[in-house]
């Protein structure tokens, strides 16, 4: 479904990605695990368009992908769930809702609004509220959901347990379970390889711009000195 | 004032802030999502009469014709918007702020000529309204139907307007992307239609806000600058981005303006007072005393930052000691080997120099953008003449003292300023830069009013042309070499570092408030000195030296040269000076000519001039390295 080939990016006119790849398959959940600055929301950036790609092939659903502007690549499909949240604040919940709304797609599952309430029962009873008045939970359930509203076949999570209460986690963690239910493909970056390992198929993890070591979750969780080399703060 | 009249003074001033607010709504509605800050919003504004203003002729003074007329007027307009958008604007949305505010100058030089072409100088008077040239009697009073009319068309847009941003899916795109437009981008939005329609959406406010007005005020071609500086205080009043906001500041400005004009001449104390000569500064009076207590406007919200990957920009280069000789041999050669009109545009060109690149150290390593630069300038030039032919000073001593005169007002001007920042600041100093400039306008005992002042005269010595010259290099040259030494200097660091990040300059112990104030005050006496320099050159002096086309000519100047170049502002005044120079003696549309050549450098060198060519070399370097 995505497939990332020798991503190179720059921000500004530092030099952060040399040359990931990765893959993520439709109804399979990919953790790309990093410490802080090893380049993983740059890596979500520049799948996205947001950063432009400097050098390699980024495809998606068959189509290459990397010389995209965002918003196309919105539209073929792959939603983008940003650390920062990134709620409109001004809007409500409905509203902000609306600004994702994209017309139903083939091969991906139909969001409405009663279903994302449905799945982010909290969001149910805030309708009307203005998303700069909500609980860091509650908006990182919006932002999700703002997603969803997409269609999207494929979904880019840029570390959605940073800063959550334990409670929220483990909501977040069913969430992300049940979007693979649904069969949609999830890339995630996290640091917190706890919940990754709840909810993640494979792994990769990322240092320095460059992909270590790209495996199943079981791989990596028998393999303590990896965990210790990249992982351990 | 009885209570009738007050009653009528209301009224008019109801009338009136309609136009204004929807001028200024189109304005906040664009700025809000694409952060332009479109100064060609008075064009179209000027378009929409003019255009009305035709459409009537052709469709007949029939209620039918006129409101037909007004309507497709408005339409059109929307059009002319879409246009300027897709042409010029899409191109340049990730261009530096001021290099866009710099497209828009040029539409507002092209636009002018466009309509001097197409209708002429003279002032065209419109029919009234059809079916409504009637008046209606209030409290013994008579009020034009269609003012009351116009009273109602305001709340009515503005309901609109609300219901638009409010109850539809374009309105929330609007809203989040005020927000956070990128964000809107990844999520499957195209910005560029969305920006498109805004650019409508608000182009069809403007010029219906002018093709409402053709029954009250003849379309000239004065009404571009003079509407976007009304529009620029309601919307900064307002707040900027709220529609509500504009509103309420349409209403106080309208009313206030009408209630100066009713009350006329009264005498308080045996002191005449003229509240009908307070018109033309009473909005902006009433603008800076609500950014002193409310800088972000009455409805207003500080603004939130667009997430743009910015680069910060680059330290300055210092010219060679080579370069900057072989130039000064030159400057001083050429004069001799050439006639003598070469020596009245190079000294125009050393003035011009040394004004812009005093606004350049305000706007580029001081980070404050000024749109009322022309306020020292100014105020150096009539202080020049002033202390000459009222106090009675020799020339040279006036030349001296004129500089410390304008930086005297810097230091009261700045005091306000340097509480703001970003596009509030730069509306203030239009704001004081306006109010110097009715104040030369109307004083007409001592500054001759908008005749200005004759018989400025540099001293038997410096009558040649030739010596003048020398005198304006040596003076303009030592301020311009002295502002390049001051970026260097640990006061010049110090603001650098404010511009880049206000919060960590003030957590290493720089008072950034106290030093920008300074700095207000060191470019305002050198903006001075260019002034003084300049009147004594020309002979006379006129308020035209203070108006919003001189700051923004010396905007262009730096912008077109470069922001991120010290010899940039250098080279920009000279060309642009040269540019005029050459243009206005060919052809009468030479703004339309100068408005070109900017578009077509914004285009090319989205860099500026110097910054530009820089570029190039550097590519040329690379590739031959």
């Amino acid at each position: 479904m995505l497939e990332v080939r020798d991503l190179h990016a720059f921000y500004g006119r530092a030099h952060i990605l040399h040359g990931v790849s990765l893959e993520a398959r439709a109804g399979e959940v990919v953790a790309l695990l990093g410490r802080n600055g090893a380049g993983k929301s740059t890596a979500m950036k520049a799948i996205m368009g947001l950063v432009p790609p400097a050098h390699g092939e980024v495809s998606f659903a068959g189509q290459r992908i990397d010389r995209l502007p965002p918003y196309r690549i919105a539209r073929l499909g792959l939603g983008y769930v940003p650390e920062e949240r990134r709620i409109f604040t001004e809007l409500t919940v409905v509203e902000n809702l609306e600004v994702g709304r994209q017309p139903a797609r083939d091969g991906a599952p139909t969001w409405t609004e009663d279903k994302l309430f449905a799945l982010f029962p909290n969001l149910a009873g805030m309708r009307e509220r203005p998303g700069g008045r909500m609980s860091g939970g509650e908006q990182q359930m919006l932002t999700i959901a703002r997603t969803l509203m997409g269609n999207p076949r494929c979904v880019l999570l840029d570390e959605p347990s940073e800063g959550l209460a334990p409670i929220i986690v483990e909501q977040m963690a069913n969430s992300i379970r049940a979007l693979k239910g649904e069969g949609l493909c999830v890339l995630l970056s996290e640091q917190n390889l706890h919940f990754s390992q709840a909810v993640a198929d494979r792994a990769y993890i990322i240092e320095k711009g460059q992909i270590r070591f790209g495996g199943s979750m079981a791989e990596l969780t028998a393999d303590a000195s990896l965990r210790e080399q990249y992982l351990s703060v | 004032m009885t209570l009738s009249s007050i009653l009528i003074q209301l009224l008019n001033g109801l009338a009136a802030a309609s136009s204004l607010f929807l001028v200024s709504a189109g304005l906040s509605l664009i700025f809000g999502v694409t952060r332009i800050v479109n100064f060609a919003h008075g064009s179209l504004y000027m378009l929409g009469l003019y255009g009305a203003y035709s459409l009537i002729e052709l469709f007949g003074r029939t209620p039918l014709g006129f409101w037909s007329a007004v309507v497709l007027a408005a339409l059109a307009v929307g059009l002319v918007g879409v246009l300027i958008e897709l042409a010029v604007l899409r191109r340049i949305y990730r261009a530096p702020e001021l290099f866009q505010l710099l497209a828009t100058f040029a539409i507002v030089l092209i636009i002018k000529d466009i309509a001097l072409f197409t209708w002429g100088a003279e002032d065209l008077v419109g029919p009234r309204a059809p079916g409504l040239s009637m008046a209606v009697e209030i409290l013994g009073k008579r009020v034009p139907a269609y003012d009351l009319l116009l009273i109602v068309i305001g709340p009515l847009v503005l309901a609109a307007i609300w219901l638009l941003l409010t109850r539809t899916r374009w309105g929330a795109l609007v809203r989040a992307a005020t927000q956070d437009r990128e964000m809107v981008g990844a999520l499957g939005v195209d910005q560029a239609k969305l920006f498109t329609s805004v650019f409508f959406v608000g182009a069809v406010l403007a010029g219906l806000g002018g093709a409402l007005q053709i029954p009250r005020e003849p379309a000239n071609l004065e009404l571009d600058l003079a509407v976007i500086a009304d529009a620029f205080v309601v919307t900064v009043v307002g707040g900027l981005g709220s529609i509500g906001g504009a509103f309420l500041a349409a209403v106080i400005i309208g009313v206030a303006k009408a209630f100066c004009i009713g009350i006329g001449s009264v005498t308080w104390f045996g002191v005449e007072i003229s509240f009908s000569k307070l018109t033309l500064v009473v909005e902006f009076l009433i603008m800076a005393l609500v950014l002193v207590v409310r800088p972000y406007g009455l409805l207003g919200k500080p603004q939130a930052a667009q997430r743009v990957a910015a680069e910060p920009a680059p330290p300055f280069t210092v010219p060679s000691w080579t370069f900057a000789l072989v130039w000064l041999a030159l400057l001083i050669v050429v004069p001799w080997v050439t006639d003598r009109y070469a020596a009245i545009l190079l000294t125009d060109i050393v003035c011009f120099a040394l004004f812009s690149v005093s606004l350049h150290f305000i706007m580029g390593p001081a980070g404050m953008v000024s749109f009322g630069h022309a306020a020292y300038f100014g105020i150096g030039a009539y202080a020049a003449g002033l202390l000459l032919k009222r106090v009675g000073l020799p020339m040279e001593a006036a030349l001296l003292i004129a500089p410390l005169v304008a930086g005297a007002f810097a230091i009261v001007y700045g005091w306000f300023c340097v509480r703001l920042s970003g596009v509030y600041l730069a509306m203030l100093t239009l704001a004081f830069a306006q109010i110097s400039w009715s104040i030369v306008f109307q004083w007409d005992s001592v500054t001759g009013g908008s005749n200005g002042v004759f018989g400025v005269w540099p001293s038997p010595w410096l009558a040649d042309k030739t010596v003048y010259y020398y005198l304006a290099l040596t003076l303009c040259g030592a301020g311009i070499a002295f502002l390049w030494r001051v970026m260097f200097s640990p006061f010049g660091y110090a603001l650098r570092a404010g511009r880049d990040s206000p919060l960590r300059a003030e957590a290493i112990g720089i008072d950034l408030r106290r030093f920008q104030w300074a700095a207000f005050v060191l470019v305002g006496a050198l903006a001075g000195l260019a002034g003084a320099v300049y009147a004594f050159s020309k002979g006379s002096i006129s308020p035209s030296t203070i108006s919003i086309a001189q700051s923004t000519d010396g905007l262009v100047m730096v912008l077109l040269g470069g922001v991120e170049t010290l010899t940039g502002p250098v080279v920009g005044a000279a060309i642009f000076t040269w540019l005029r120079d050459v243009v206005a003696r060919n052809t009468e549309f030479w703004r339309a000519v100068i408005g070109l050549v900017i578009l077509l450098i914004v285009l090319l060198f989205p860099q500026g001039l110097v910054g530009g060519l820089k570029a190039l070399a550097m590519r040329w370097r690379e590739r031959h390295a």
